[in-house]
Order: C-alpha cells, then structure tokens, then sequence
C-alpha cells in the first residue's frame, strides 16, 4: 500500500512515479481493449453511470434511450434516470436471458441516442450478442452510440473497441483486483461529459485525487490474470454434478455447454428451498454463493433478471448464483456438487404448508 | 465561581427508609456514566451536582439517559456575598433569551440578607433592565430562572428532561424475549425504566436466519445497554426444535407450539441468570399468538411471571417509542422473512389449553422435546453486551 501513496498529481519525483504506474496501467487497458482512452473510476457504477450520463448530457435531441431488460441496477436505474428528457425503452429477452433480437430491432428508431447491452449478465451468465446488435445499429441508427457494460465479461470473454462499440465498463475486483476501483474505456469519437466536478483529474472527466492504490492493484490484476481462461468446463462439470445429484435443480440462463453461456457463472434454483436459507446452509458447509447479485440481495424484490426471463415466482425465489474464478479446482467443484446435496437434503422437508 | 450539572431525581423522593441505598445506586450510575469526562460527582442537599467534566453535551447526554434522573440543569455556582454579581450572572444567563420570564428563588441559607420574595424581585428588576426583548409573566413564562441561596449562590435556567423511573440495579433482574423486530427493545426499555437489570435471549434458526439477524439482535441489545447498562445475550441455537415441530405437530398450532418452547427455554435460562421475571413484547391481538387465548397457552408453560408491558398498546404508539429511544431504525432493517418456511397460513387464533397440549403430544415420544431443549440450552452461546 505504500506504493501508492503519492498523489500523482504533485510534482515531486515521488509523485511522479506513482503517475507513471497509472498511466502504465492506463496504457495496458487500451492495449487490452483496443480503447483510445481510459477514464479510472471508483467502480464499475461510477464507470456505467459516465458512459451513460456523461454522453447523454451534452445531447441536445431527444433521441430514445435503449437498455436490456437484464441489464445491472447501475445502468438500468442511470438510463432511467434520463426518462424526463428522453424516451427510455428496456428491450425484452429470451427465456435464457438473452436479448431477443426481432423485438430489439422493433425498438430501435432512427432517432435512437444511446444503446445499453452488458456483455455477460451477472446474474446468469448469459452471454449478449453484441456484435449483432452493432450491426443493427449501424442498420437502423448509425449515430446511437452503444455502451457495454464488461464488468462480468472483461477478460472472461474477448472483447475490442474496434467492434464498432463506443465505450466499455470495467471493475478491478471482478478480475482478483481490489474493490473500489473501475475503470471506462473509450473511443476517440465518444464525447462524454464529467458527471462529477473539481479539479479536473482525468483529463477533466473525473475530477478527484486518483485512487492510486486501487488502480496499482489493478495494474497488478491485469499482469497477473490468466490470458487463456478456461474454465467454463469445471462449471459444466459443477452442473452435471449438482443435477445428478439433486435432479430437482433448475438451470437459469443458457446451458452450459453453449457459446451463450459465459464460462465462471452458474445459476440454479432448487425449489422449494428458499434461497436465502440454502445460501446459509451452503456457508455452514464453507460453500460461498449468493442470492441473484449479491449488490442488491437485502432489498426484499425478487430479482429484475429472473422476473425478465419469466422465471416462476417459485423458481426465482430459490434462484442461487454459483461464481467460479480461474483459481477454483475440480476437487472445489465435487465439494460444492457434494455441499448442494448435503443441504438440499436437510432442507427440502421444510417447505410453507 | 464555576459551571456544573444539578441533576434532580425522579420518584427517589417518594422512597422512605430506603431512600439512601436508591440513592446509592443513583449515585453510582451518574459516576460510571460520566467517569469518561473526569467529571466529578457529588450529593449535597438531597440533590447530584457534577463538576469538574471535560465536554458538558456529553455528561449531560449520558445523564439524561440514566434510569432515575428527573432532569439535568446546567447551573452556574458562585459566592452568594456579592449581590449585584449575582444580579448581573443572571442577566448573563438571560441574555440569549426573549418572551416571558419569571425568577424563582428559594433561600436554604435563612441568616442571608434578602428573604426569598425580595431576591425575586431584585433579580427579576435587574434582568429585565438589561434586556428589552423580555417580559414577566409569573403565571405561565416561557422561561424560569431559579435562584438558589445555600452554602454558595447556585443560578440556572435551562432544563433537560430525564428518562425518569428507578435506578437500574435497585430493582433485581428479568429476562427480555429480544426478537429483531419493534416490539421487544421497546418493552425491555420499559421493564428497565423500572431499575430491573436486564438479561436477553434471542433464538436463532441458522440456516433459516443468518449472522446479519443476529447482528441486528446485538446492535438492538446494545441500544438498551446505554440505558440500563451490561445486557448478558443469551443466543438459543433453535432450528432442530422448529424442523421437529414443523414435522410432527399440526400446521395450525405450529407457532404456538414453538412460542410455548421459547418461553420454557427462556425460564430456564432466566432462572440460570438468577432472573426473577421474564418479558415479551407481546400486545393483545397483535398477531394470532397474542390473542388471549394464546397467551393463556404460552404463559402456562412458564414458572416464572411474565410481563407484558406493551399487553395495552396500540402498534402506532409502540412505533412511537421505539422511535423515542433509537431502536426502531435497526428494528426495520429488512433482514427478516427467512422463517416463513415455518410459519402457518391459519393459525389458530383462539387455541384451548388442552388442544395445544395434545398438537405437542408428539414431540414428547421418547422424552424428545425434554432431549432437545436440554441441547438448545447447551448449546447457547452468551455475549455480554455493554
């Protein structure tokens, strides 16, 4: 933590250094995406709500504003957030949580501003057709700008500016990098706004001391993640295991084995345990998961995802969220597939009569 | 001449031959409370005067909250030899201020020059020459300042009401039923009011309630524990109990069945603690289990006497309470909801004695209950709090 200490801001030759890891550190991520610039954030929050606030500030139009329907709090509530100016569509997905194209391209108009489409969605890892939405765009609405939110996806999947998407959100804590720190990757093309004012930090995008810190344990994060991620089999293998087990299990989002599938997110519902109480049965036997996203777990709603897909009431309400992480090995995953049984069988004679 | 805290105490003076150890007591509250402030304690003339503190918002925040206090004065002492002094202190006093006023003074030192009335009336004159914005009024004034003659001059104006009742440790001990939920902080606050030492158990059905349910327990003990002082949290580990009644017994006495298993574990940890009462939260009518006839179920299990202080309470002014003494914020943290599992969609609303007796007909087979309360108790887990 000394590292960072300086404030890279000061001139001293100490200052200096800890500017020269951030810009460093600014420089691998545009590498990584293909960006021309990067904006460091407090998150992924901070980085969706610039991207979207920030370019839709300086719009003089009231062009319509687009997001899926299974899109993060962070930018669904920043997207509505623009409904007094701008009409503020959410666009429907499939029952395995994918953006349904035909209804898409029914929405889009030519006046459309802003296009919001995440890359994998959080709660059940399905992964978005982003390369088909930019077609369309580029159909439809050539001068809507596409924002994607890649805090799940980024280095997970691949992914470059040079797809025709105009700014991308990341948060170093999804890639083992501390938490309070993002980062929003752009193009040259997009103009974006500050949302938050001061001393001009950033380029004048985000004024505010740096979170030097953070982004040198970012830095950190980027050097060290694995290139060839592949983990997507142990979490299919997690998935025949856990259903041969437990047959009841439901699968939420895309099977595992297809390429709509990410490879580290895994949803199920066992009905008719009630999530919260198999979550904690599961953490008694040292298997951490969590209920639809772990941000939004103590408000009382169901989750905005499932309800999406159309998921029963029933199924949503034992809905789980199993994450994987390049570190997880096979034995984590017969425990976890032995934990789930265990649990489930001490848990499923208790059902509301 | 300094400025102290004249701390007036409450329903003490109705006492008799005990009056000293309740003041006792008083006493050694007041000087736990306010020992962080170096603050000095002293009973003189039957009242409390502190002096000496460091931060006069805190001692005074901290008395006001003591069980037995009736009101705290910050209070200017000073030679009483020099009239005018005390005429222009007084102006002093009253500066700030505007309306109606009016001087009360009481002469304990009877060999002094003026009696009472002259005092009075020479204080009051003096006051209101200096400042125009005020009135007299001595029927109703907004503002009454008190002019003491004793050993010194003893001035003061402003007045911060107590928390009142008896002092905590005067009155021996009860064991709070603490829920996470609105009704049972408030009903240990008023059984504490009463200088009863309080002792808490909260039964935890992991995994069907998780560690943020009993943190929120710990925080809501804590609250109290500023006012009543060391709470012993007593946490019953109590799922094998519910799964056995949700197995065995009949849907619709299910929650009768374990509120009578809460209060016999509940006496049985009370009496363990040397308690000599045990309180619920309970309201008449409030939910099926507090129907009068489910309380005549669930009290007949217990030996102890159990009080119900909010038994006549409407919701809203219990709402209001918790509000008053700072636990209703924790109270509706939204952690709850996990022990629907357990929870009839009818309930019986109004049980006979011999019915519930026989729904828990099958948990007695094979001394079951016996074993499994036996376990409860073990396995509870005490935090001391405060």
């Amino acid at each position: 933590m000394q590292d960072g200490y300086f404030n890279p801001s000061s001139l001293y030759a100490q200052g200096f250094q800890v500017k020269k890891t951030v810009e460093a550190c600014r420089e691998l991520l545009k590498n990584k995406l293909s960006a021309d610039e990067v904006c460091f954030t407090s998150g992924g929050t901070e980085a969706n709500n610039l991207a979207i606030l920030g370019s839709m500030r300086g719009s003089k139009k009231q062009g319509r504003v687009l997001y899926s329907a299974v899109e993060h709090a962070a930018v669904a509530e920043a997207c509505h957030s623009l409904s007094d100016r701008h009409e503020v569509f959410s666009l429907p997905v499939n029952q395995e949580g994918i953006l349904d194209l035909e209804k898409a391209k029914e929405l889009m108009t030519p006046d459309t501003e802003l296009i919001c489409l995440m890359q994998v969605n959080n709660e059940v890892g399905s992964v978005q057709p982003v390369a088909e939405v930019v077609r369309l765009r580029d159909e439809i609405c050539p001068k809507a700008r596409i924002h994607v939110d890649g805090v799940q996806g980024f280095l997970k999947l691949p992914f470059s500016l040079l797809s025709g998407v105009d700014s991308y959100a990341i948060s170093a804590h999804k890639i083992h990098g501390p938490k309070g720190v993002g980062a929003l990757a752009f193009s040259s093309g997009t103009r974006l706004q500050p949302i938050v004012f001061g001393g001009k930090q950033e380029n004048g995008l985000r004024s505010g001391t740096e979170n030097t810190d953070g982004i040198i344990g970012l830095y950190a994060a980027l050097n060290t993640y694995p290139e060839d991620y592949r983990i997507g089999e142990l979490k299919n293998r997690l998935y025949q295991l856990i259903k041969k087990k437990v047959p009841q299990a439901q699968l939420n989002g895309p099977d595992p084995l297809s390429d709509l599938s990410c490879p580290h997110i895994l949803n199920l519902s066992f009905p008719p345990v009630l999530a919260q109480t198999m979550m904690h049965q599961l953490e008694g036997f040292g298997v951490l998961v969590s209920q639809g996203s772990a941000c939004s777990s103590r408000q009382k709603k169901p989750s905005a995802t499932l309800s999406a897909m159309g998921v029963s009431k029933q199924a949503a309400d034992s809905a789980l969220r199993f994450s994987l992480s390049c570190l997880t090995t096979h034995e984590e995953i017969e425990q976890a597939a032995n934990a789930v049984q265990k649990a489930y069988e001490s848990l499923r004679a208790y059902t509301r009569r | 001449m300094r400025n102290l805290l004249l701390v007036k105490y409450a329903e003490v003076h109705l006492k008799g031959q005990n009056r000293p150890y309740f003041l006792r007591m008083l006493m050694k509250n007041i000087k736990q409370a306010v020992s962080p402030f170096g603050a000095h304690v002293r009973l003189h003339d039957s009242r409390i005067f502190v002096s000496g503190y460091t931060d006069e918002n805190a001692c005074i925040n901290r008395i006001t909250k003591i069980f037995g206090v009736h009101a705290v004065s910050p209070a200017v002492e000073m030679e009483k030899e020099d009239f005018t002094a005390v005429c222009q202190k007084a102006a002093e006093l009253m500066s700030g201020k505007s309306g109606s006023f009016k001087v009360l003074a009481r002469r304990a030192d009877k060999l002094y020059f003026l009696d009472s009335p002259k005092i009075a009336a020479r204080v009051g004159g003096y006051v209101l020459e200096s400042n125009p914005k005020l009135s007299v009024d001595v029927h109703d004034p907004e503002h009454s300042l008190q002019v003491e003659i004793r050993d010194q001059a003893l001035l003061y104006v402003n007045s911060f009401p107590g928390a009142g009742g008896l002092p905590t440790g005067t009155s021996g001990r009860a064991m709070l039923l603490l829920s996470g939920g609105i009704d049972s902080p408030v009903a240990g606050y008023r059984i504490a009011r009463r200088g009863v030492e309080l002792s808490a158990v909260y039964f935890h059905s992991f995994p069907y309630t998780g560690e943020p349910v009993k943190e929120k327990v710990i925080t809501l003990a804590r609250i109290l524990s500023g006012f009543c002082g060391k709470i012993r949290l007593h946490v019953v580990p109590f799922t094998e109990i519910q799964q056995a009644i949700h197995e065995k017994c009949p849907d619709d006495f299910t929650t009768l069945i374990m509120r009578r298993n809460m209060m016999r574990i509940a006496d049985i940890l009370a009496q363990k603690e040397k308690a000599l009462a045990l309180i619920t939260g309970e309201s008449i009518g409030q939910v099926a289990s507090q129907t009068l006839e489910a309380l005549m179920c669930t009290n007949a299990v217990a030996t102890l006497p159990v009080f119900r202080p909010l038994i006549g309470t409407d919701k809203l002014e219990i709402i209001g309470e918790s509000v008053k003494i700072g636990t209703y914020e924790t109270s509706v943290l939204p952690y709850e909801d996990c022990c629907t599992v357990f929870t009839p969609r009818h309930p019986v609303t109004h049980p006979k004695l011999r019915q519930a007796e026989y729904a828990e007909k099958p948990l007695l087979i094979d001394n079951l209950l016996d074993e499994m309360i036996i376990r409860a108790v073990d396995g509870t887990e005490v935090i001391e709090i405060g």
